[in-house]
């Protein structure tokens, strides 16, 4: 067996996405295992899920297992910026994912760009993102959306408070007849109601998709932000398409993510034969500049843990050669383990033959029990 | 064209669904015969239907297990899944309500005391009122908590509101309107995307001419 032989799926993916960031200039980071609970209080609703692992250090300062890793990143990182901050993390978050509560640990992969943000910045990153999938399978999609163009049209509409909530959850769930029934009862015009609702209903190629919604936003004036959002996808075509990654991505505007920290493109991945998202990401100015720096940020986050229920186990076999000794000699026992292990076959030497390891071929060193190779 | 796995709740809704499927071409006679047979599929059709607890269809769905799945609007609202509501089918059509004893509303002076199989909309519901309330999570005979005195209220489906009021109860309000619908687990929409909206423009035919 070879030493990459020894990797599970999932640490080859790593080690692979790795390589693929360092190619494109990130640099590692490596964060604590711990962080102070305040930072993750007041910013409860950027994460995904509310329950974290918190105590206390011996000084008393309430500590908690990080839920998360973009938010140390970003307040980590510094206030003014000669050139972008650019890392990638491979770090294990601890949060809740089933129903009944408890904490998993799970492997976090993903990229941060912060910094100026411009279309080149935006595609890089997009581009990984493609990328990264790639690596997991021939077959994936990332949909991608635009939140600025969201907050335009529940502007337009007039929607606040809990009402835009809703449509808001109506876009993530394609839930067309539910988002009419609130836009009616709030009494928004039925002209933006059908602009909602072709947003809603929106999916397909990146290239095409943008150019239906151009023609559903005709009526609108250059300097209307929604307008601008799809000239922004629109660059951002270019770019990913000149790279070969266009084709990857759908206009979808069910991927929605929390407006208090997100603005401008968010995206998701799927793969197929994985029945949830596997990577998440989106432009996040709003969250940076909460903690008082001035500049824009992107980023995403895959989660490789999801790989396991991917695919087949290469393994069949635990092992190669199984030894049993029993009462013959130790000496030829450990000459024959140390033979095989030179010629690179993975052995087991134990007393007497079990029911549960699985092996390829049994040698039996005992003479009275038979011997030789069964 | 690739296969969809369809989750169907067991008893009369799902029955009422699959005769939907049925009509629009997405038959599987199979499924209508007397046996022990778990999943049923048809490959002519492209589909595969298996019936599960009314509560655990969305599940299946949010994990993939089903590309689809025909679920009652309180288990979506009970359970937030992760999914495409695509379609509401018009079907199975009851609400949401808070009931108790006749003229016995409570005011909202102490904490209320509330029997329910679902904790989170009864939760939802009272912390937008800012009432303070005691959930008691039952899992069936709802109705008979306030009459014996284990609650004061009951938050709780209502489809004519018979049952209440032969036993001396009546709604309050309603919370929610329900009905079944159509959701679609998110991979599946898109890698199976021309498959799921052939499907859902089919049905939403289907329910526009019942209508």
């Amino acid at each position: 067996m070879t030493i990459l032989g020894l990797l599970r799926e999932e640490e080859k993916y790593i080690l692979k996405m790795r390589r693929l960031y360092e190619l494109y200039g990130y640099k590692k980071y490596k964060m604590n295992k711990f962080e102070h609970y305040d930072l993750y209080l007041e910013n409860k609703s950027f994460l995904s899920s509310s329950n974290i692992l918190t105590f206390t250090d011996a000084g008393g300062t309430l500590l908690a297992l990080k839920p998360d890793i973009t938010l140390s990143i970003v307040k980590n990182a510094p206030e003014s910026f000669s050139e972008p901050e650019k890392v990638y993390y491979c770090e294990n978050v601890y949060r809740s994912t089933d129903q009944s509560g408890g904490i998993q640990e799970i492997l976090q992969v993903g990229i941060e760009y912060i910094g100026e943000m411009d279309t080149y910045a935006q595609a890089e990153v997009l581009a990984l993102a493609a990328k990264s999938l790639r690596e997991i399978s021939s077959s994936s999609v990332i949909g991608i959306s635009h939140m600025g163009l969201v907050t335009a049209l529940l502007d337009q509409a007039n929607l606040e408070g809990v009402a835009r909530r809703e449509v808001l959850r109506c876009l993530g769930e394609k839930n067309v007849h539910e988002l009419q029934a609130i836009c009616r009862g709030e009494a928004v015009a039925e002209k933006d109601i059908s602009k909602l609702t072709s947003v809603a209903e929106v999916y397909g190629p990146l290239k095409e998709s943008l150019a239906t919604l151009a023609a559903l936003l005709a009526d609108t004036s250059a300097g209307d932000p929604a307008r601008q959002a799809v000239d922004e996808l629109a660059k951002l075509y270019r770019v990913l398409d000149a790279v070969g990654c266009g084709a990857q991505f759908v206009l979808d505007f069910s991927v929605t993510n929390d407006m208090d920290y997100y603005n401008g493109v968010t995206f998701q991945g799927f793969v197929d034969g994985i029945p949830a998202h596997v990577l998440s990401g989106g432009r996040y100015d709003t969250l940076v500049k909460k903690f008082g720096k001035q500049a824009g940020a992107i980023g995403f986050a895959i989660y490789p843990n999801l790989l396991e229920q991917f695919g087949e186990d290469m393994r069949d076999n635990d092992l190669d050669v199984l030894i049993t000794y029993g009462s013959a000699d130790p000496v030829a026992a450990a000459v024959e383990a140390q033979k095989l292990t030179n010629e690179g076959l993975r052995v087991r030497v134990q007393k007497d033959k079990t029911g549960t390891v699985r092996y390829k071929k049994h040698m039996c060193m005992d003479e009275t029990k038979g011997g030789g190779v069964v | 064209m690739r296969k969809l796995n369809i989750a169907l709740p067991k008893g009369r809704l799902g029955e009422k669904a699959y005769k939907i499927f049925a009509n629009i071409g997405y038959g599987c006679p199979e499924i209508l015969e007397d046996s022990r047979k778990l999943i049923f599929e048809n490959s002519e059709n492209g589909v595969c239907y298996f019936w599960a607890k009314p509560s655990d269809v969305a599940i299946y769905v949010e994990r993939g297990a089903a590309d689809v799945g025909i679920v009652g609007k309180d288990i979506l609202l009970e359970g937030g899944h992760d999914v495409y509501e695509l379609a509401d089918l018009q079907m199975g059509k009851c609400r949401m309500a808070v009931a108790g004893k006749k003229g016995m509303q409570p005011s909202g002076e102490r904490t209320i005391r509330v029997a329910t199989k679902f904790p989170h909309i009864a939760r939802d519901f009272y912390d937008k009122k800012g009432l303070d309330i005691d959930i008691i999570k039952l899992n069936g005979s709802i109705e008979i908590a306030p009459l014996l005195g284990l609650s004061d209220v009951i938050v709780d489906i209502v489809e004519t509101g018979k049952t209440l009021y032969e036993n001396n109860l009546e709604p309050y309000e309603t919370i929610v309107p329900i009905s079944a619908r159509l959701v679609v687990n998110k991979a599946s929409f898109q890698f199976k995307n021309a498959e799921i909206l052939a499907m859902t423009e089919k049905i939403q035919k289907a329910i526009a001419e019942r209508e």
